[in-house]
């Protein structure tokens, strides 16, 4: 087992080398200049060319590359004279905001992690809460109204989710005050009120899929043969559900709900520009709209940081669930 | 059958499924008796109802869609009739069940050891642990399951099929049953391990002086261990005799059918090999009339009782047969089958 462990996170470590390396070789590769980037329209050709030289563009890519890798061990310092230096893990400096990437993002990404933690929650109880009672109650009401819920949950765009929260909660009924984020060591009540409708908007539609899993999954394993001996021997139906059906059921979940996880940390784009949110996704779309690449590079990155460790996370965790994977 | 009462009784028992093309009958009418101790085989095709006649003596077939109705009586209580909470009672320490396909009837994710246990421990909810520990080990190491003590902590992947019916057996077996219902239980396996396993069935019944119900579409498997024998088509009783009589006197065209089929597989030397011409009839709306007489040898019009009338058991010869031929024509059948 601890052989496993060790390999799988050799394997995710090789891998996180692999993504940094192929992005930050994209975003070179992109037609645009991004020394041209740095100064507005209206730019004399003498400055673009200092600021070519004093953010490394001047030099080939692999050299940039192992600069920025440099960068994120030890720090770097940009600039010649005036020089700004961004300490230990740095991503890059955005030259069109002026600061240290890594500072952008050490802002944004508890913003980010507070909405996917608790809408994280919120959708797996809904989805494989609904889910179960659909499976268990196959073909009378509550399955209908569990499979219902999830056809229109897939169905609405979580921008129209979200708005419409926003105009029931907040406009129409003033139930809740209009989203503004607020640290939650600065204001834990204040952080929890505006993070309410964002955590269900997400939920409600990412929950709709997992009615889905949970209910299709249940229902096949009903039908093997290891519950029909479980019933045989006389187990109780509810024993039955929870150890041997549950237990087969959700264990494909458990590798979606990981990636997805993952995938919303990188930034919920969507949910985090309707509600206002300065998260990952946000800085992503700012620095898109600013063409500031040093930006894009790093949430790229740190997106795909995250997908590369929940793989490698719930593959480990399914080798403690899944016996069968445990031998290799 | 014998004069104390049966173990089993079974009386005109139907399963019904509900779909969306109809009614299908699974099983349509079906009555038998097993005595303590007898081993009873029932034969058939596939589909001809055998696998829904024995989950439905456990009640198995749980949802809304299936109907059951007659009488199942164990020692005289009528299963069907019994609450759920006191059915699951029964399963498992009266009627225990051997499944088709070991390699799909264990649980993947509990070690062997542990789904045994819990076969014991559902009926016997008040043991020690190093009782049960001690009961599981006896269990395993009856079915011939080799260094049980240390295999007991291996999960069901880590098993062979041939050992992995035999950890089904061993649960099985766990609470002494008085009834065991074997599924197909050598249907998955190698041949080699075929025989292994109905001598352990068999030599355990005799242990615990259990009843078996072995179902099978293999004759060549009931000739060994069987007594009675129910031939099954199209959810019906075909024919029910002793294996004797059913393998020298077979009565009913259908088992007699069967039969050339078996021998004409023993008999390479003829080289072609014999079947029974058709397919089972589909179970959804099957006419008043008898079931097999599309594919029957003995081509009656459509004028005769076999068209518009149902044949229900009645003694021909030394044997019980659903079939309207009168015992001579039958007697005239038979001899033909032997000559060729």
């Amino acid at each position: 087992m601890l052989i496993f462990i060790a390999r799988r996170l050799l394997f995710a470590l090789a891998l996180l080398f692999a993504v940094s390396a192929f992005t930050y070789v994209i975003f070179a590769a992109l037609p645009s200049d991004p020394a041209a980037l740095t100064c507005g329209k209206n730019c004399r050709p003498e400055v673009i060319a200092t600021n070519r030289v004093r953010l490394g563009y001047d030099k080939p890519i692999v050299v940039q590359y192992g600069q920025f890798l440099n960068g994120i061990f030890k720090g770097r310092s940009y600039g010649v004279s005036e020089g700004v230096h961004c300490p230990a893990p740095s991503l890059g400096y955005s030259f069109r905001k002026h600061q240290c990437v890594t500072d952008l993002i050490t802002r944004s990404l508890p913003v980010t992690a507070s909405v996917a933690l608790g809408a994280f929650v919120l959708w797996m109880l809904i989805g494989v809460g609904l889910g179960t009672m659909a499976a268990l109650k196959r073909g009378r009401w509550p399955d209908r109204l569990a499979t219902g819920f999830s056809v229109v949950g897939i169905s609405l765009p979580t921008f129209f989710v979200g708005l419409l929260a926003i105009m029931v909660f907040v406009i129409w009924t003033g139930l809740l005050p209009f989203p503004r984020y607020e640290g939650i060591t600065s204001n834990p009540a204040k952080w929890f009120m505006s993070l309410i409708l964002p955590w269900f908007t997400l939920a409600i539609v990412s929950a709709s899929s997992y009615v889905r899993l949970t209910r299709n999954g249940i229902l096949e394993v009903m039908n093997e043969e290891f519950v029909r001996l479980g019933l045989a021997k006389g187990l109780r139906r509810r024993t039955l559900i929870i150890k041997y059906v549950m237990r087969a059921a959700l264990l494909p979940i458990v590798t979606i709900a990981g990636l997805d996880f993952a995938a919303l940390l990188g930034g919920a784009v969507i949910t985090e520009s309707v509600f206002n949110l300065p998260g990952m996704g946000k800085l992503s779309i700012m620095a898109v709209n600013d063409s500031d690449l040093p930006i894009l590079v790093a949430t790229t990155l740190v997106a795909a940081v995250f997908i590369v460790i929940a793989n490698a996370f719930v593959d480990i965790l399914y080798g403690f669930l899944d016996p069968r994977v445990r031998l290799n | 059958m014998t004069n104390t009462t049966p173990l089993l009784s079974v009386r005109d028992l139907h399963v019904s499924f509900k779909t969306n093309d109809g009614i299908v009958k699974a099983v349509d009418g079906v009555s038998f008796d097993v005595a303590n101790g007898q081993t009873m085989g029932i034969v058939g095709e596939s589909g001809s109802g055998k696998s829904v006649m024995v989950s439905a003596i456990m009640r198995l077939n749980f949802g809304t869609d299936v109907i059951v109705s007659g009488q199942i009586l164990l020692n005289g209580i009528d299963l069907l009739a019994l609450p759920e909470s006191e059915m699951r009672q029964v399963r498992g320490r009266d009627i225990a069940m051997i499944f088709q396909d070991p390699l799909s009837a264990l649980n993947p994710f509990y070690t062997v050891g542990y789904q045994v246990a819990e076969a014991y421990l559902v009926h016997h909810p008040k043991t020690s642990k190093a009782q049960v520990e001690a009961i599981v080990l006896n269990a395993l190491d009856k079915v011939g399951i080799p260094d049980a003590r240390k295999r007991m902590k291996s999960y069901p992947h880590e098993f062979s099929g041939g050992m992995r019916q035999r950890i089904v057996i061993a649960m099985a077996l766990i609470n002494q049953p008085k009834l065991l219902i074997a599924d197909e239980p050598t249907t998955a396996l190698d041949v080699t391990v075929q025989a292994q396993i109905l001598e352990l069935i068999d030599s355990l019944r005799e242990e615990n002086n259990s009843a078996v119900m072995l179902i099978t579409h293999d004759l060549g498997v009931v000739a060994e261990t069987i007594q009675q024998v129910m031939v099954m088509y199209a959810g019906r009783t075909a024919e029910y005799a002793t294996v004797q009589d059913l393998f020298d006197t077979p009565s009913h065209p259908y088992t007699q059918g069967l039969l050339r089929a078996v021998r004409s597989f023993d008999q390479s030397t003829r080289g072609s090999l014999v079947s029974i011409s058709g397919t089972p009839p589909s179970l959804i709306n099957l006419p008043e009339a008898c079931a097999f007489r599309p594919r029957c040898s003995q081509e009656m019009g459509p004028q005769s009782a076999c068209a518009t009338q149902r044949p229900e058991l009645r003694t021909i010869g030394a044997s019980q047969s659903a079939c309207h031929l009168s015992a001579d024509e039958v007697s005239r059948v038979q001899r033909e089958a032997f000559s060729k």
